[in-house]
């Protein structure tokens, strides 16, 4: 673990702790292994934490802090000191074996409008892309952007496609890929990155005891299914 | 104890202060765009600041009163009226049964926010009242609200109905809110540096700080688009995503700005150029498209005295509306 890191405000209500502009398993865990931490040594004001690829940041209500510590300092460097804590004394567990959690994913035509376009650019076949991105077990970073929309890598760097130029609407359940990154779209949304299948599992459902089934830290391997088998799963 | 939605409005929601603690799931905090006028509804009526009320878009929704009821409204000025007549801003009004509420013509402002007494009944989601139109869930059946919707109340306002004159409709009680300075200067909204900061050229900083920014039509409860000169970093370093926060400024690819308001995503990869401070966050809401901003950096130290100033001020009128209030109840 490097101790390059720097602490900034993400405005008057929350501190944010970044170790470095990377995708970074290593980094990822450490991040976790803080809000882990802070989660255990929680403080009157503290609204949320949010880990990222290689970053943490803590959402407070200063007011509360203010009234309950009255700190000399501003909250800010209240908080941020509070993160600095975090840091040093959250202890970096080696990953818990999590069960591997097995996607289904439907790579046929009408399921992944960009496999073909991604193939041909990437010199391969269509099955070529679909062995590459199942064979890959990847690690959940973090949920970001939609409700239960999970950040995952890395791909393969042979199909690492950059994200479309323009957003185009996208179907819950598809999967992508963005450079390094891939992932499941939740819920139907626009959305740029480079669409290969769909999944019928709901991995977001609002009245279930857990809405959002991915979490940050989670491994997760997808495996081709057919149309009638997609069909199957969604009745 | 309810309203009914005789016309629908372009976008009528119910929200409270927001659902804080899901982010780590992707989940927004959203709730209210202007907090300050959202908390001061609720307090004109009686109410804790939590409650939900209903975000009033312009044009908005027509509401019939099924009951006798004590409500407030705050934020944007939409002409606000009952049957024909006017009513004003931040008062507690008792409002006569079947009593239809309306908002003719826009004045200023970009959304207003009605409380009743006692406060809406619809179930929590994630604890909160807030509507989440993308996950379909919190609020009212996780939708806007539609023509024919019925709202319930929590609580009867049956002890103010005696307040009602004959043949008035309504009734505005005697004492209302001064917003003080949080409405002020409606078009300078103080920032901070945000990490990106430093990025951009030197012709650039002194643009944004210079330069009127124009809000764009394409603005809505997830961001501000603004128009203005195009900014430019030293460097287009990618960056990999992380949190961003409710008044977070972002530097879009074409040179453009953003500023994210409530319902914004958890995560972004822009660069973070500057965080409107808290305390100009309603200010900021109340602003429309083709209002102009000038944006005025400060620091963190300001930024916090702001915020805690405005909590304050929001904690004596809390006190004061119930004081006034309660003398009600000992009258009766």
């Amino acid at each position: 673990m490097t101790n390059q890191y720097k602490i900034f405000p993400l405005g008057d209500s929350a501190v944010t702790f970044d170790m470095g502009n990377s995708i970074s398993e290593a980094l990822n865990q450490k991040a976790l292994a803080m809000q882990h931490w802070l989660l255990a040594n929680p403080f009157e004001g503290l609204k949320d934490c949010l880990v990222a690829y290689s970053s943490l940041t803590v959402l407070y209500n200063p007011v509360l802090i203010k009234k309950y510590y009255n700190p000399a300092t501003t909250v800010f460097t209240w908080v941020a000191d509070l993160l600095q804590q975090a840091f040093d004394k959250s202890v970096q567990t080696k990953p818990v074996a999590r069960e591997l959690i097995k996607i289904p994913v439907c790579y046929e035509a009408g399921y992944g409008p960009d496999l073909l376009p991604l193939a041909q650019s990437a010199r391969l076949t269509e099955q070529e892309v679909v062995t590459l991105h199942t064979d890959t077990i990847y690690n959940v970073y973090m949920i970001g952007f939609l409700p239960g929309f999970s950040y995952m890598g890395e791909v393969n760097e042979r199909i690492a496609m950059p994200r479309k130029q323009t957003p185009t609407p996208v179907m819950a359940g598809s999967v992508g890929i963005a450079g390094p990154q891939t992932g499941i779209y939740p819920l139907n949304s626009p959305g740029g990155w480079q669409i290969l299948g769909r999944t019928p599992l709901r991995l977001f459902d609002p009245f279930a005891p857990e809405p959002v089934k991915l979490q940050a830290g989670d491994r997760v391997q997808f495996y081709a299914i057919t149309k009638k088998e997609f069909e199957e799963y969604s009745s | 104890m309810s309203l009914t939605i005789i016309k629908p409005g372009l976008l009528d929601t119910l929200q409270d202060l927001g659902r804080p603690g899901y982010g780590g799931l992707g989940i927004n905090r959203g709730g209210v765009m202007d907090r300050y006028a959202a908390q001061v509804a609720n307090m004109l009526v009686g109410n804790e600041v939590r409650e939900a009320v209903i975000e009033i878009h312009f044009p908005g929704a027509q509401f019939l009163f099924e009951q006798n009821t004590l409500i407030s409204i705050t934020g944007g000025h939409f002409n606000a009226m009952l049957n024909d007549e006017p009513i004003p801003l931040w008062h507690p009004i008792v409002v006569r049964k079947n009593a239809v509420l309306h908002f003719p013509k826009l004045q200023n402002g970009n959304r207003c926010y009605l409380a009743v007494h006692g406060g809406f009944c619809v179930p929590q989601w994630l604890n909160s009242y807030s509507t989440h139109l993308k996950a379909g869930a919190g609020g009212f059946h996780g939708r806007k609200l539609e023509k024919g919707d019925e709202i319930p109340f929590k609580e009867s306002s049956i002890y103010f109905a005696g307040l009602l004159k004959p043949g008035k409709e309504f009734e505005a009680l005697k004492w209302g809110v001064d917003t003080g300075s949080t409405y002020l200067h409606p078009n300078e909204i103080f920032f901070i540096e945000g990490n990106e900061w430093e990025q951009l050229t030197y012709q650039s900083q002194k643009a944004f700080l210079q330069d009127n920014f124009t809000v764009h039509p394409f603005s809505d409860r997830m961001g501000y688009q603004l128009k203005g000169v195009d900014l430019h970093r030293s460097a287009n370093t990618e960056l990999v995503s992380s949190a961003v926060s409710f008044g977070t400024i972002q530097l879009l690819p074409n040179g453009q700005l953003i500023v994210l308001m409530a319902d914004h995503q958890t995560t972004g990869g822009y660069p973070r150029i500057g965080h409107v401070i808290s305390a100009h966050l309603p200010k900021l809401a109340q602003l429309r498209p083709s209002d102009v901003i000038h944006f005025i950096k400060t620091d963190i130290t300001n930024a916090e005295q702001l915020l805690i100033a405005q909590q304050q001020e929001l904690n004596i009128l809390q006190r004061a509306c119930t004081e006034r209030l309660n003398s009600l109840y000992v009258k009766h």
